[in-house]
């Protein structure tokens, strides 16, 4: 051998590069980087059961936020809830005396919600829409507007709407098709973030 | 001041939550990506719903200030 002792760590030290050049796959590419939200963001289920103002302004603010923040929302309108998403124009709903008496005592629509505490035969309501409009707060009815122009699906529940004798045409336009529980279970379990109002 | 060329301006001042985001992110829609939206808002409570806004939908604040009460955001579209 000929070569310098000096030079065998040089050599070493390159062949050893080479090494770990080649213990890396080749195919390998930087992954692309994506922002951590994207994978972060959860669909979100409202699951709105109650009928009363303070609660349907609770779901229309979430609902028209969820779709503003980019977050697939969706509302599951049930029992009490369904009363909001009849026309504010329908006074009587319902097939037969059971049910139009219901909807008498109970005046349908987004505009025509009692409040749980305080309600005063309207007074409440009443002064709560002054406030509202002092304070340039959205009503529910701007609210949904707003939050079925972002794309947010209001889902009704079938089975309520039977019950209650409520059908495709008392109820505003632009609702989905109705559905039942295990259309709920189902976007559940599939990771949809629930809440129940 | 700024120079920075703003494609649209949200005035959402007076308004209340959700409103201003609501605005916000309707007239974001309407921009093309990587334009600036310039937002005017008197809700208090925007300085954390714009920072929670940005961080959900991507789209970057460039700019936030406060003047007298009116908060001043400038966003670039994602």
């Amino acid at each position: 051998m000929t070569t310098p002792t000096i030079e065998r760590p040089v050599d070493m030290a390159a062949s050893h590069a080479e090494q770990v050049v080649a213990a890396v796959p080749p195919q390998v590419e930087p992954a692309p980087v994506q922002p951590a939200v994207e994978t972060a963001l959860r669909d979100i289920l409202i699951i709105n059961y109650s009928g009363e103002l303070e609660k349907t302004w609770a779901t229309m603010i979430l609902a028209s936020t969820g779709a503003a923040m980019g977050v697939k929302t969706r509302v599951f309108v049930t029992f009490w809830g369904l009363q909001t998403f009849v026309k504010d124009g329908k006074r009587i709903t319902g097939q037969n005396w059971m049910q139009k008496m219901m909807s008498f005592m109970q005046r349908p629509g987004v505009s025509h919600r009692k409040l749980s505490k305080m309600n005063f035969m309207g007074m409440g309501p009443w002064m709560m829409f002054k406030l509202a409009k002092q304070y340039n707060v959205a009503s529910p009815k701007e609210l949904l507007e707003a939050a079925q122009a972002m794309g947010v699906e209001f889902i009704p529940c079938q089975m309520t709407m039977d019950m209650f004798g409520l059908t495709k045409d008392d109820m505003i336009e632009g609702m989905g098709e109705p559905a039942g529980a295990a259309t709920v279970i189902g976007l559940l379990s599939e990771g949809s973030a629930p809440l129940f109002i | 001041m700024s120079t920075l060329e703003i494609a649209r301006t949200v005035d959402a001042k007076g308004l209340s939550c959700p409103m201003p985001i609501v605005k916000t992110a309707q007239a974001a829609k309407e921009i093309p990506s990587g334009a600036l939206l310039e937002v005017l808002a008197t809700d208090a409570g925007s300085v954390k719903d714009f920072a929670a806004w940005s961080k959900s939908t991507g789209n970057e604040i460039v700019e936030q200030s406060a003047d007298g009460g009116v908060y001043r955001f400038v966003l670039r579209k994602k």
